[in-house]
């Protein structure tokens, strides 16, 4: 199983949130929504392509490459 | 009941808690400190009935109990502490219905700490434009608690609030089960911390586990005490926390499923993600964010001239007014050359100050604002910065004190310190007086390209400066500063808005208020204090030089014997030799004795540099017609006495110009610095690297102009 995350996303893709690798970072992750086997959408991207926008439980949230790496998706 | 219980509202960022505030406590509201602690209290009065009046505080926005940065830090220190004098009688726990789902999970949390709670619940309108239908009695049912619609943003269902507050108030509700109760996996550890601590709720003694290090009721041997526990049942805290909050929503979710119907069709992005595709825009993005930040700065300076010229105005054509009606003497010269100068130098910038704010606050209040922190997060992160240092910077252009304060919502305590650092450098409204009369003394008033004003631009080039500066001073603290914790940068992105308007309205007011008030009161202690440095010296030496010109000047014209007595007469002051004592030191920046009596007493605050040259030329100018003159003309005809033409040539202008951009000169910055970072040494850093940059640049400066 490959280990895709958030970050490689495209514009418009979906997916499915799968894990966390990183423990410290999923704490924040997980109380704004983002949790295991919620669907995501990216948004769009800042101009430079970092930080990102996220749709995930019917809002936006926006977050650097970094920490959307740390989202495993299916 | 109490007869004077305390609400507290507490919610989501951008549930529309600050709404509900304003109309409950309307313009009853104060902005103070919590007990203990810098971060903002704002609170108010609202009257429940005829006999109940209750103080409502208005809590920090959060997503949850546990906190992530300085500001949050205060809701979960006053909800765990019941003897806090702001834990509340009744939490009123503010809801945003379009996305109750993640919203629920802090109100959840607080009911769980045993707090007596209602749930608000808001943006009703907005659920249903996203085709959502919330059943309040269903949420109420099951979560066990009074459901209350509300509209914050227009005040409806106030009464229904009220009421529901009266109601808990009079009955307090029976403890319900805990949403989620932390004893089902781990019982030992609770049972412990819950006899040693005496507590009875389950759920505040986890947090006890958890965040003891942050709470401040609780002193030394009891966190020992705690460290112990949690040794002793090797309990582990970041994997608990994630599997609280995954059964949390796991709950939520059930309860959502039977409150919530949600005919949202699927992949239809709102238009608000569809005004996102354009304003965050590789091209487009930066060239709007470009254009607003250049209109704001046209806006400040070509369209506020007009009330500022008549206030300038105004306040010569009183001058003159009080000198002719008033009695000659020393009071009447202290009320018009000493505290009436001091007060129009405050006053007459009152109207760019209010230009400035009107138009943040109508970016902060549209949604702008946080996408400005996107847009500008990966630029930032190169200086040892965040997308969120962009609030306290854009703010230091108004004033440093709270863009200072702003930098508790930064997370990482080295970004946090950096931008504390840097932000003065950002040119602030208290600069905005010495480059507004200077750059109109030297740069001519001249339209480019058939429209931009030229001294337009070169106000916008002084706020670039300012910026440049603090991102590169950002950058070698970022080099030197060592990480504590990890950097940050998850944020929502609220919808756009209309502003609301009667909330510009009120932060352009409070601004301008707390300006005047703030700066006025140094400025008229400063200027009162400086009027008798410079109209009296020791002993008779005032008398002495008046002596000497007179003797020296006989046959001359009246005019100019009396100009000559007056500026012998200030040479001999206190203030006038105190000048002259440090005029080596700044000699080589082009400045004299006279604006260096204004540089020392700007060290205050640097707005009080006007009103200082003000006074000094008031008392210098005798009792011509240069009395009456604006601070403008005032300071075209002083002349140089070395070489006869204008003092204030574009080198010596320049070269003031850019010793404001980096001197820091504000004693209320300093204080602030030190009870952000709780100690003196970042205010002495702070002090001392932006002086020596304002000396270096302003002595170049006027190096290579002169």
């Amino acid at each position: 199983m490959s280990n895709r995350s958030v970050a490689d996303l495209k514009i418009g893709e979906k997916a499915v949130i799968k894990a966390f690798s990183d423990q410290w970072m999923s704490l924040k992750l997980l109380e704004m929504g983002c949790l295991p086997g919620a669907e995501v959408c990216l948004h769009c991207k800042a101009p430079l392509g970092d930080p990102i926008c996220l749709n995930v439980s019917g809002y936006c949230l926006s977050m650097r490459k970094s920490e959307a790496a740390t989202i495993l998706v299916e | 009941m109490k007869s004077n219980p305390v609400i507290a509202l507490i919610g989501n960022p951008n549930a529309g808690k600050s709404s509900l505030f304003n109309h409950l406590t309307g313009l009853r509201q104060k902005v103070g400190n919590f007990p203990g602690v810098t971060v903002d209290k704002k609170s108010g009065t609202v009257a429940l009935s005829g006999a109940v009046t209750a103080t409502v505080v208005d809590l920090p926005g959060v997503y949850s109990i546990y906190p992530k940065s300085a500001d949050e830090r205060i809701v979960t220190d006053i909800l765990a502490n019941p003897a806090h004098p702001d834990y509340p009688d009744v939490a009123v726990v503010v809801a945003d219905a379009s996305n109750l789902h993640r919203n629920l999970l802090l109100f959840t949390q607080v009911a769980d700490l045993g707090v007596p709670v209602i749930l608000a619940l808001n943006m009703l309108d907005v659920a249903r434009q996203h085709h959502q239908e919330v059943n309040a009695v269903t949420l109420a049912m099951r979560l066990g608690v009074a459901v209350v619609k509300i509209n914050a943003r227009v005040g409806e269902g106030l009464d229904l609030l009220k009421n529901a507050v009266l109601q808990q108030l009079a009955q307090p509700e029976p403890v319900a089960a805990l949403f989620y109760d932390p004893a089902e996996d781990l019982n030992g550890l609770l049972t412990d911390v819950k006899s040693q601590y005496k507590l009875a709720n389950n759920y505040l003694a986890l947090q006890y586990i958890i965040q003891h290090d942050g709470f401040s009721f609780l002193d030394v041997p009891q966190r020992q005490g705690l460290d112990k526990l949690i040794e002793k049942h090797s309990f582990a805290e970041q994997p608990f926390q994630a599997h609280e909050t995954i059964e949390r929503y796991k709950r939520i979710r059930h309860v959502v499923k039977d409150a919530v119907v949600d005919r949202r069709p699927l992949d239809q992005p709102t238009w608000s993600q569809k005004l996102d595709r354009f304003l965050l825009h590789p091209i487009w993005g930066y060239v709007l964010f470009g254009s607003i930040m250049f209109l704001i700065f046209q806006a400040v300076f070509a369209w506020a001239s007009i009330p500022m010229d008549a206030i300038d105005g105004g306040m010569a054509a009183l001058n003159e007014w009080l000198h002719e009606t008033l009695p000659a003497g020393p009071l009447t010269d202290l009320l018009t050359d000493g505290i009436l100068a001091g007060i129009g130098g405050v006053l007459v910038f009152a109207p760019q100050i209010a230009f400035l704010f009107l138009l943040v606050a109508i970016l902060e209040e549209s949604g702008y604002m946080s996408r400005v922190m996107v847009l500008m997060d990966r630029i930032m992160r190169k200086f040892g910065l965040n997308g969120r240092s962009v609030v306290p910077l854009i703010s230091g252009v108004a004033c440093a004190v709270p863009a200072i304060m702003a930098t508790r919502a930064i997370g990482s305590w080295r970004e946090r310190l950096i931008t504390i650092l840097v932000t003065p450098l950002m040119s602030c409204s208290a600069r905005l007086p010495i480059y507004t009369i200077l750059v109109a003394l030297v740069v001519p008033e001249e339209t480019i390209l058939g429209l931009f004003n030229l001294q337009g631009l070169v106000l916008m080039g002084l706020y670039l400066l300012g910026l440049g500066s603090a991102l590169v001073a950002a950058y070698v603290f970022k080099k030197i500063i060592k990480a504590r914790e990890r950097s940050l940068f998850v944020m929502e992105l609220p919808t756009y808005k209309m502003p609301r308007w009667n909330h510009v309205g009120l932060t352009v007011w409070e601004s301008v208020r707390s300006f005047i008030w703030e700066a006025g009161r140094i400025i008229v202690a400063i200027s009162i204090i400086l009027w008798v440095l410079a109209s009296y010296g020791p002993g008779d030496s005032l008398e002495q030089a008046e002596k000497e010109v007179r003797q020296n000047l006989t046959g001359q014209q009246a005019e100019v014997i009396d100009n000559q007595v007056a500026a012998a007469r200030l040479e001999a002051s206190y203030a006038g030799r105190f000048g002259h004592l440090i005029e080596p030191a700044i000699r080589p920046l082009g400045y004299d004795w006279k604006i260096g009596i204004a540089l020392l007493s700007s060290f205050a605050a640097r707005e009080v540099f006007v009103g200082t040259i003000v006074t000094i030329y008031s008392i210098g100018g005798g009792d011509g017609d240069e009395n009456n003159a604006t601070i403008k003309e005032k300071l075209r005809n002083e002349k140089n006495p070395d070489t006869g033409g204008a003092m204030y040539t574009p080198a010596l202008a320049f070269s003031l110009l850019i010793f404001y951009v980096f001197a820091m000169m504000c004693m209320s910055t300093l204080a602030t610095v030190y009870r952000e970072t709780k100690s003196w040494k970042w205010p002495a850093v702070q002090l001392v690297y932006m002086s020596a940059l304002a000396y270096l640049s302003a002595f170049l400066v006027y190096q290579l102009l002169k």
